[in-house]
Order: C-alpha cells, then sequence, then structure tokens
C-alpha cells in the first residue's frame, strides 16, 4: 500500500482522542494507518468519497441486487470467538447470504469512543478484515466519527452490504409450506452464552466460544444442492424462537420442532438450566434456519454435513396445518415426554430468575 | 446432563402418567368431583406448564397454581418504594432481574432505569456487596426479595457487611414466608384445594416439619416436591395414593435436597439477621399476619427504609386483574378476563403475568393465548 501520502503519525498516548474524528491530519492518519492498511484499500481509490462498481460485475452474476444494514453494539467489545468487528461483518454477510444472495461488498462506519484503546480498534479492524477476506467480500467504503467519552460504549460499528440475487432465486420467510422440514446447521444459542459469561458478572469458568460467522460458503452450498430451498433466516437476536415464530405467520403454518432433536452443547444447556433461560431464545451469531422440502432434506443435510459450518446441521421439526382451533404463527414444541407447548414471539431481554 | 436428564426420562414419565390414571380412576369411583392440587412454588408452575403436564391429566385431577413466585406476590407499593429509592441521587439500585419488569403505580424499574435511574441487575446479594465495596462514594440497596430460599444468602450478606464495615450498603427487605400464608389460605372459607406439592427450595432451608399443621389440623397431604417433571408427576402421584388411602401426611418426595430438619446453620442466620414483620402485604391476596421479614433493630443501618426515611406506600391491586383468585386456585388464568388481552407478559397489568413463574406467564408462555390444541 502506498503510504507516501500521510501526512503525520496517527499520534501519541494509543488512545482515539477528539481529534482523531476532526477532519484533519489525525483523523487522516487513523484512516490511513488503521483502517486503509487493514482492509486493504488503494488509497488513491479510497480518497473519492464513494466505492464505484462496474455495473457487468452485477450483471454477469444475477438479475437483482440484495442490499442491507444493520448497527453493532455489544459488551464486552471482545468476547471468546469473536469481537464487534466479526460480528459487523458476518451478522451483515449472513443477511445477504440467507437470501440467497452473494455478498459482494460492504460498507463499514466507526462511532469511536474517546479513550477507546488503539489497540483494540487494530484488533477488532483486523477481525473484520480477516472475517471479510475468508467470506469472499471487500469492505469498500467507511466513515469513521469520535464522540466524546461516555457518549457511546467504546464502539458502534454499522456494516450495509450489497450482494447479487441469481435469476429465479426466491427464498422467503414466506415461502414455508405444509410437509417442509426446518434445519439449523448446528449447536442453539452459543453467542448468547458466550457473550452472559462473557460480561463476568456469573462467575462461570466456561469454555463457550461465541459460534460467529460468515454463512456464505454454507448457504451457497446447500443452494447448489436444494436449489428449491423455501426460507432460510440467521438466527441472531430473538435466537431460533424468534425466526419460528416470523416463519410461522408469514407462511400461514403451524411449526412442529422436537425438543430432542434441537442440538445444544451441554455447557449452554447448563448455564440456561442454572438461570432460567431458554436456549430457543438465545442469540446465535453463525446459525441459520432453512426450510426445504421434505424429500430433499436428505440432500439438504448432506450438503451441510460436508461443511465445516454445517457439522452439527439437524432437523428440528416441520411445517404442519393450522389446526382448528390453532392460531397463525404457532410454534409448537413437543417434549420429549410428548407433551406440547407453545414457543412464543420473544419479548423484550431474557431476564434470570430468581430462584 | 448429569442429574437433569435422568429427571427427564420419557419411559419413567410414563409410567407415572400411567400410575396417575389409574390412582385418579381408582379415586373417581368413590367421588364424584375432581381433586384439586395446588403446586405451590413458582418453580413448579413453570415446570407444569413448560412440560404440559397439565394436558395430560385425567379429567378429575386438576392443579391449583399457588402463591409460592416471590416476584409475583410483590405488592404494586413495594415497586414503587424501591422506584423511590432507586431515583434518589447517588445510589445504585440492584436487584435480581425478574423484578424488574414488575410493574407498580409508578412504572417498573426497567422505566425507572430508562429515566435514568442506575438500577442493576445482580445475580447475587454479594454482587451487590461488591459493588458498594467498588463505589464507596454512592449507596448501593439491594433488593432483598423471595422466600427461605434467598432470605440466608441476603442474611449472610449482611452480616458480611457489617463484619467489613462497609457503610454504604443496605436492604430493601422484601423476605416472605410460605407458611403463614398456606395457613390463611387453607383457613378461608371455600378454600377447594385437595391436597399439595409443597415448596422444594424453601423446605431445603426450614425442612418438612413447618407443613405438619397441613396434614394435623387441616387433613390435606403434603408432598414436598423437586422442580423436574418427573419430580412433579411422582409428588402428584404420592399426594394421590394419600387423597386415595384417605390420609393426610407430609411426605418428602426431594430427599436428595430436602433434610427433614433443613439446613440449621441457614436458619441460624436468617434468625441473627431478621425478626417477623406483624404484617405484610401479599399482592392478589392482601396483608396477611406474620408472613413477612424485616431486619433485626440490631442491623438497622443496613434498613434501606430507615436510611432513606421510606414512608411505604399502598396502592390497591388493578381491579381488573383476578390474580388473587388464581393465586387461591379460584379460577384458572384463562378465567380472568384481562388474560391475553390487557395483560400480556410484554404489559402486564398483574403480577402473575410478570414472572415465567407466575401461573399467568407460563401459561401465556406456554400454552398461548388460544388453548393449546
Amino acid at each position: 500500500m502506498n503510504t507516501a501520502g500521510r501526512i503525520t503519525g496517527i499520534g501519541q498516548g494509543g488512545h482515539i482522542t477528539l481529534a482523531h474524528g476532526g477532519g484533519g491530519t489525525a483523523m487522516r492518519a487513523l484512516i490511513d494507518d488503521v483502517f486503509l492498511q487493514a482492509f486493504g484499500n488503494d488509497p488513491a481509490v479510497a480518497q473519492e468519497d464513494q466505492a464505484r462498481f462496474p455495473l457487468s460485475r452485477f450483471t454477469a452474476e444475477g438479475d437483482r441486487l440484495a442490499f442491507t444494514t444493520d448497527a453493532f453494539v455489544v459488551e464486552p467489545l471482545e468476547f471468546p470467538g469473536g469481537d464487534i468487528g466479526t460480528l459487523a461483518v458476518c451478522g451483515t454477510v449472513n443477511d445477504l447470504a440467507v437470501g440467497g444472495a452473494r455478498p459482494v461488498a460492504l460498507s463499514a462506519a466507526f462511532i469511536l469512543a474517546e479513550g477507546l484503546e488503539l489497540a483494540t480498534l487494530r484488533r477488532v479492524v483486523a477481525s473484520m478484515a480477516a472475517c471479510a477476506r475468508a467470506a469472499g467480500v471487500r469492505i469498500v467504503t467507511g466513515d469513521t466519527k469520535v464522540v466524546p467519552r461516555g457518549a457511546c460504549d467504546g464502539l458502534f460499528i454499522t456494516t450495509t452490504g450489497i450482494g447479487t440475487l441469481p435469476a429465479g432465486c426466491d427464498i422467503s420467510i414466506a415461502g414455508g409450506r405444509v410437509g417442509d422440514v426446518v434445519i439449523v446447521n448446528g449447536t442453539l444459542g452459543d453467542h448468547g452464552a458466550a457473550i452472559l459469561c462473557a460480561r463476568g458478572d456469573l462467575a462461570l469458568d466456561t469454555a463457550i466460544e461465541s459460534d460467529c460467522a460468515a454463512l456464505n460458503g454454507l448457504t451457497q452450498a446447500l443452494l447448489d444442492a436444494v436449489p428449491d430451498v423455501r426460507a432460510m433466516r440467521d438466527a441472531t437476536r430473538g435466537g431460533v424462537a424468534g425466526v419460528l415464530t416470523e416463519l410461522a405467520e408469514a407462511s400461514g403454518v403451524t411449526v412442529r420442532i422436537e425438543e430432542d432433536r434441537l442440538p445444544i452443547r451441554p455447557d449452554v444447556a447448563g448455564l440456561c438450566e442454572l438461570l432460567g433461560l431458554d436456549p430457543l431464545y438465545l442469540a446465535n451469531e453463525g446459525k441459520l434456519v432453512a426450510v426445504v422440502p421434505a424429500e430433499a432434506a436428505e440432500r439438504a443435510l448432506a450438503a451441510m454435513h460436508a461443511h465445516p459450518l454445517g457439522r452439527n446441521a439437524a432437523v428440528i421439526g416441520t411445517l404442519a396445518e393450522i389446526p382448528a382451533s390453532g392460531r397463525r404463527g404457532d410454534v409448537r414444541l413437543v417434549n420429549r415426554l410428548g407433551g406440547q407447548r407453545v414457543v412464543t414471539m420473544p419479548m423484550g431481554e431474557q431476564l434470570p430468575r430468581i430462584c | 446432563m448429569r442429574f437433569v436428564d435422568e429427571f427427564r426420562d420419557p419411559e419413567l414419565a410414563r409410567s407415572l402418567f400411567e400410575a396417575i390414571d389409574h390412582a385418579a380412576a381408582r379415586i373417581a369411583r368413590t367421588r364424584a368431583t375432581p381433586v384439586t392440587v395446588m403446586e405451590v412454588c413458582g418453580g413448579h408452575t413453570h415446570t407444569i406448564f413448560r412440560y404440559a403436564l397439565e394436558t395430560r391429566m385425567p379429567d378429575n385431577i386438576e392443579f391449583a397454581h399457588g402463591p409460592g413466585c416471590p416476584v409475583c406476590v410483590l405488592p404494586m407499593g413495594r415497586i414503587d418504594d424501591a422506584i423511590s429509592i432507586a431515583r434518589q441521587p447517588g445510589v445504585i439500585f440492584t436487584t435480581f432481574g425478574d423484578a424488574m419488569r414488575v410493574p407498580g403505580a409508578q412504572g417498573t424499574l426497567i422505566q425507572a432505569r430508562a429515566a435514568g435511574a442506575d438500577v442493576r441487575m445482580v445475580y447475587s446479594p454479594l454482587d451487590a456487596l461488591a459493588l458498594a465495596r467498588a463505589n464507596p462514594q454512592r449507596q448501593v440497596v439491594f433488593f432483598a426479595l423471595g422466600f427461605e430460599t434467598t432470605a440466608p444468602s441476603t442474611a449472610l450478606t449482611v452480616l458480611r457487611a457489617a463484619a467489613e464495615g462497609i457503610s454504604n450498603f443496605s436492604m430493601l427487605c422484601q423476605h416472605i414466608t410460605i407458611v403463614p400464608t398456606l395457613r390463611a389460605l387453607l383457613s378461608q372459607p371455600g378454600f377447594n384445594v385437595d391436597g399439595f406439592i409443597g415448596p422444594g427450595h424453601v423446605s431445603m432451608v426450614i425442612g418438612t416439619h413447618p407443613y405438619d399443621f397441613i396434614a394435623e389440623t387441616f387433613h390435606r397431604p403434603v408432598v414436598v416436591a423437586g422442580f423436574e417433571p418427573l419430580d412433579i408427576l411422582q409428588s402428584l402421584h404420592m399426594v394421590l395414593r394419600q387423597i386415595e388411602a384417605g390420609e393426610a401426611r407430609v411426605e418428602n418426595q426431594y430427599g436428595r435436597v430436602v433434610p427433614p430438619d433443613g439446613n440449621a446453620a441457614a436458619m441460624a442466620a436468617m434468625d441473627r439477621v431478621y425478626e417477623t414483620r406483624p404484617e405484610c402485604e401479599w399482592r392478589g391476596l392482601g396483608a396477611i399476619a406474620g408472613s413477612g421479614l424485616q431486619l433485626r433493630a440490631q442491623w438497622r443501618d443496613f434498613d434501606a427504609e430507615r436510611r432513606f426515611g421510606l414512608v411505604p406506600r399502598h396502592v390497591a391491586d388493578p381491579a381488573a386483574s383476578r390474580c388473587g383468585d388464581v393465586l387461591t386456585g379460584r379460577i384458572r388464568p384463562r378465567d380472568c378476563a384481562a388474560f391475553g388481552t390487557t395483560c400480556t407478559p410484554d404489559q402486564p397489568l398483574g403480577a402473575l403475568m410478570v414472572s415465567s413463574e407466575g401461573a399467568c406467564a407460563a401459561c401465556y408462555e406456554y400454552e398461548g393465548v388460544g388453548r393449546a390444541a
């Protein structure tokens, strides 16, 4: 990378100061030194106010654009299995991928708090770069603002993603049909559990890591094997319960899942038992729910099992008719004792029970 | 998961369901009315709904969901007390998580936090004490809630604060005890409960003898029970066996946790720190003599009511919610007109909709608004 244009160093002290957002030399140095270098952007191109793409790139791959944005805040900024940077890249890549789109490029906007350690920022940016490289997308444009200490919790990131949708690809949350099967690509609740433990309030020593991962490789493998995937969603906030309730409502079906088939790590299950939480509602950052026709279930599972992010993929349930007495949007969980209960739309935050 | 999966075993559950069916059928031969069994603890209520045990019961067996969820019986005025302390400058107000959503007349602690109060969720009273240690210039208040399950740990926290000379820590004490309330319920005319699935964690502290009066004076069986589905099923079967035999005894199904004499060290700590309040208000049930705890005079420096000059408020329960009728087993959650309409887990009107151990929240959460098919 050509650094001849650098005017001054990034500044003394190893912390973000208000000067880094002031539009002057400190800001320029920060952008050159931290962002452009990590993201591999050509400074000559990056000096423009916008990234530019030849349209042919898109038209060669599909007939529509997919476009999405997401804001990321997390406490702590770094946690076992990832950091706010990996979340910011994976989250937006996944929002494109579960629609069947091929992610092409991301933008990244940073709100930095005065006092944030530069070393932390460098680590976060490095993991964004590594994550983007692994997912095959480029971070092509961005912005930085600095706010006074206390006005934000260290570092907020917003990423926006653009991708191509192949002709004929029409995956929709409303696409589920009676008889289809519901698949998840691995263990549920790992991210939510990892964050709870990383906050340190519980004084629990666990090996739980966030499942944060870009799923576009997996969705591509699945779509290659099963082009008629009906619905797909990444199960982030609100967990798998949130996705299933949306699926049931949008598709006009009852979703029946079986407790015994839910893949859950024993340590995550144990944490939930201790705190009175339900892993169905815990956040994931590398898990998706896919709905496929019943006859394609084996093919879908085989394709997922062959991918590193789908090794623990499992069929967890099926879509059924709405019973005469039922409501649109019901998700029913059949427990191992044979009883049935309703899984409701998550509300607010899950609060641990008193005893 | 060890020590959990064993108590959710489908084969064992099937044989218990069968045993319950048989006992219920035998009872039905000599008795026309249904048998109502009250599970006292919120934890039991949660298990019953989570595993849909109620939907598997024979027609003549009904559960009544009792008053043993400490968050659910929090009176509205007490939440207002908590909010008024939390709003004072310099205060860090700490609480167990599920109390944050309980509405008082002035809203909830979550809303108070949004409006600027420093309200924090903790997992243990010792976490609150640690906050006091770390913030000597702030006043740290812990909302001491719960039955004998949590009271020993808050008592020990007061003792530790005193030993360490921590002067910026205090507790808003809302500890309650279940035995006077069970006595009050049983003394009500028309209290239509035939037997009890008795508290598990409370009994771990107080033992099983405090329930002897239920069998001796009121001639109802009590089976102290664990919280897994097989615990509940086995306990219900034990209650039915007693009813069938015309007996009324206190039995202990939860022997792996509950010693008959309780935990002497825990009771001693409680006794050292707390005394009985003359009267304590329960949401939905009203004031019950001798059912609450307060700090003894010796520990009054740790009493937030005194430190903040609190004048306790009384707020009447909302007329539209029939929490009291649900708590006493007179109606089921769905029979209340507010259920699922003006009272939902998002916007709870009554306290039973707040905690996942509340009968209404558990019913809503696990059965939905419409009756499960």
